[in-house]
């Protein structure tokens, strides 16, 4: 590298995660305790929720308050939405994706997984694996967040138990060998007493893992990017027109999976020409090679006609090319369905087409996994396997593969409101 | 990098260029809102490179009020010139001679730029406007789009927002209808102040430390100019001061301090107990709900 990225004296790394769970779980007072702990909470914030949560008679400072910003959601003591919060360690910086963990918010739930490089569900001790666990361990899977941290919480409350730990673990770990989980954690903590949280707890000796923070802080993400599959989604076309740069014309856009190099031979889809790649560019200077998440500017050695929604990869490894697609989609509209022979625009990394439903083939209770294959439509937060047909072939990837190459969203032309996300399979 | 990490900081600014890059290629005409503040500073730093060597695509509006620190002005001139981008300047004083819009009794003119903003975008047709807000300012911000959608009154309606999914932003409107983005979503107070560190930006110099005459209101320092006159019973002290976030000259309040770089404020902002908003702006602290009533309306 030959640019200013490694010069900066700033190597955090940056983990995006998601926490699934209700009010009643302990989680808010986790994500306070976690904010609180490493000093990402400042004094008036703190002095502003102590104030509310006294004019309120509460009992004890409700930190629910803190993440819940919406006006409906104080009033009515619910979290809406997806809700965004950063905290910084001397190790990494964090973002949290706080989603709210009832079943009519699958879509909230579902929108905070699709950046996540890792999930945190949170059972109570004392009720054990819920209904509501399943769902969530089972839409971070589908998402395919390749990180997942069990926290059995309020073990405060059973004793510092390890044998309520136990059993829970067990009955979790033997769910989720029906997923794929590529990666499970599970800790003990208490987010009220403060147990294994930031520090390891001394209530729990028989515990030999790191905290959770700890497990935050170390645990290996940077694999987790696909650096094999050359993947380039043309974005934008830059042409100067000034006389400095007359015959400047170079392909901006995010690389969304493979390294690429100067040099390189690069095929440019769905034309299928070839060329090679001159030069790597950022406004710092050339790049020696380029990888997720950079955005670039990539030039090639001869003049193609490439633009928007094309993509380069190389001539060895080319994505599927394909108009019937088959995905998992959950439907985010609460005023019209999915409906079988219906027609939408979708966006699938920087291309836009045109979808008809050729087939709902089945609806998938997320509780129980259970396939309804009567369902002709699917409803607000359901989800379900459907085939489409689209005007121009998607290039595309599984997404088990892909996360970038092989998601894409679902938009009703009629108010461009954003009504599904799918997931190709 | 054989290892194919990035920092963090370069993560948010390949972030913020692809959002910038996803404007330029789906909207019809987006403007970049510049105020000469810190964040709107880092913007247009951005905005410049993502479309290098090519110019900036689109213009830059700055919603006026006319009670601004006269070195931010500057900056602005300077910066605009600099660049080469086109400024638009909507004012506030305009639209109050026009009788457009009333001043409140206060003199504060943060909420009656709302109509101000409205109408100049109506004016010139702006799908998509480019707003530096960061979800860790406020807690209304918190719950935002990175793509905020505003129907034709200008309005955002927190339970009625786009779900936004991994990088598929959804950009897409209705004539008279705007997309609010925001690149800097994700970005804290101190990785802006590092960003700025990191890449040499030249900052107006209220952002620095000085000895000003200052009056203290409500335990914050205001200092003392054309637009903050001293009141009946202040009594003016001379404090050393610097700008934490710069609004209005008459709404926002310096904090004590010694940093006179870049390298001092960042070692000061990484010990804050207190959030910029909550130090210093005035304009804030109306309700628990004054963010979200004033975005609901249309503000930034």
């Amino acid at each position: 590298m030959t640019d200013t990225l490694t010069s900066r004296e700033d190597t955090h790394e940056l983990l995006r995660f998601a926490t699934a769970g209700s009010v009643d779980d302990g989680k808010s007072t986790l994500i306070g305790r976690l904010l609180f702990d490493s000093k990402s909470l400042f004094d008036d914030q703190w002095d502003a929720v102590e104030a509310v949560s006294a004019g309120r008679g509460d009992e004890y400072t409700d930190l629910a308050l803190l993440t819940d910003g919406l006006r409906s959601e104080r009033e009515q003591g619910i979290t809406i939405d997806v809700a965004y919060r950063y905290f910084s360690t001397p190790e990494r910086k964090f973002i949290i994706a706080d989603t709210p963990g009832h079943i009519q918010y699958t879509r909230n739930m579902v929108t905070g997984a699709s950046t996540a490089d890792l999930a945190l569900i949170l059972v109570d001790a004392r009720k054990g694996l819920v209904e509501q666990s399943r769902r969530h361990a089972f839409l971070c899977s589908l998402l395919r967040v390749p990180h997942m941290v069990l926290c059995v919480n309020k073990m405060d409350l059973v004793d510092y138990d390890e044998a309520v730990f136990k059993q829970i673990e067990n009955e979790f770990k033997a769910f989720a060998t029906k997923l794929e989980v590529p990666d499970l954690t599970v800790v003990p903590i208490s987010a009220l007493k403060g147990d294994n949280v930031v520090h390891r707890s001394e209530n729990m000796p028989w515990f030999q893992g790191p905290s959770l923070l700890h497990h935050l802080e170390k645990v290996h993400i940077a694999s987790d990017r696909n650096l094999v599959d050359v993947r380039f989604p043309v974005q934008h076309v830059i042409r100067p027109h000034s006389s400095d740069n007359h015959d400047y014309r170079g392909y901006a856009g995010q690389i969304a999976s493979g390294v690429m190099k100067p040099g390189d031979e690069v095929m440019v889809l769905p034309s299928g020409f070839t060329s090679r790649i001159a030069s790597i560019e950022t406004a710092d200077g050339t790049l020696d090679e380029a990888f997720p998440p950079l955005s670039v500017t990539v030039r090639l050695e001869d003049e193609l006609d490439v633009s928007r929604g094309d993509m380069l990869c190389r001539p060895g490894n080319q994505p599927r090319v394909a108009q019937d697609i088959e995905a998992m989609v959950c439907w985010m509209d609460e005023s019209r369905p999915l409906r079988l022979r219906g027609k939408y625009a979708i966006k699938h990394t920087t291309a836009d087409a045109r979808a008809v439903v050729k087939d709902v083939q089945y609806q998938l209770d997320v509780n129980t996994l259970h396939r309804d294959e009567t369902a002709n439509e699917l409803k607000l937060n359901e989800i379900g396997r459907v085939t489409l047909r689209t005007t121009k072939p998607l290039l595309c990837d599984d997404y088990r593969r892909n996360r970038s190459t092989g998601g894409f969203i679902i938009i009703d032309e009629s108010d461009n409101r954003t009504v599904g996300a799918g997931i190709i399979v | 990098m054989s290892d194919y990490r990035i920092s963090h900081t370069a993560a948010l600014e390949a972030e913020a260029i692809f959002i910038f890059r996803e404007v330029a290629a789906t909207c019809q005409r987006p403007v970049l809102l510049f105020s000469g503040g810190k964040d709107s500073i880092v913007m247009l730093h951005l905005a410049q490179k993502a479309f290098a060597p090519a110019p900036i695509p689109f213009p830059v509006m700055h919603v006026d009020t006319g009670q601004n620190f006269a070195e931010v002005i500057d900056y602005r001139d300077r910066r605009v010139a600099e660049t080469g981008v086109q400024l638009i300047v909507a004012s506030v004083q305009d639209a109050i001679d026009r009788g457009m819009v009333t001043e409140p009794p206060d003199g504060t003119r943060n909420r009656i730029q709302t109509p101000v903003l409205l109408e100049a975008a109506e004016k010139y047709q702006f799908d998509a406007l480019f707003g530096g807000a960061r979800r860790d300012e406020e807690k209304a911000r918190a719950k935002e789009r990175v793509f905020s959608f505003r129907d034709d009154f200008g309005q955002w309606d927190p339970k009625n927002q786009r779900p936004e999914l991994w990088n598929l932003y959804n950009g897409r409107v209705h004539p008279g209808e705007q997309i609010r983005v925001f690149p800097l979503s994700n970005w804290t107070e101190l990785d802006v102040w590092r960003y700025i560190g990191s890449e040499s930006i030249p900052l107006p110099e209220v952002y620095f430390a000085s000895e000003r005459e200052v009056v203290d209101r409500g335990g914050m320092l205001y200092a003392v100019n054309e637009f903050i006159q001293v009141r009946e019973g202040e009594t003016v002290f001379k404090e050393t001061v610097r700008y934490r976030t710069v609004g209005d000259a008459n709404l926002t309040a310096g904090v004590r301090s010694e940093a006179t770089t870049i390298e001092e404020i960042i070692a000061e902002v990484e010990v804050t107990r207190v959030t910029e908003r909550g130090a210093t702006r005035g304009d804030d602290k109306t309700s628990e709900a004054a963010m979200e009533d004033r975005k609901r309306e249309g503000y930034f």
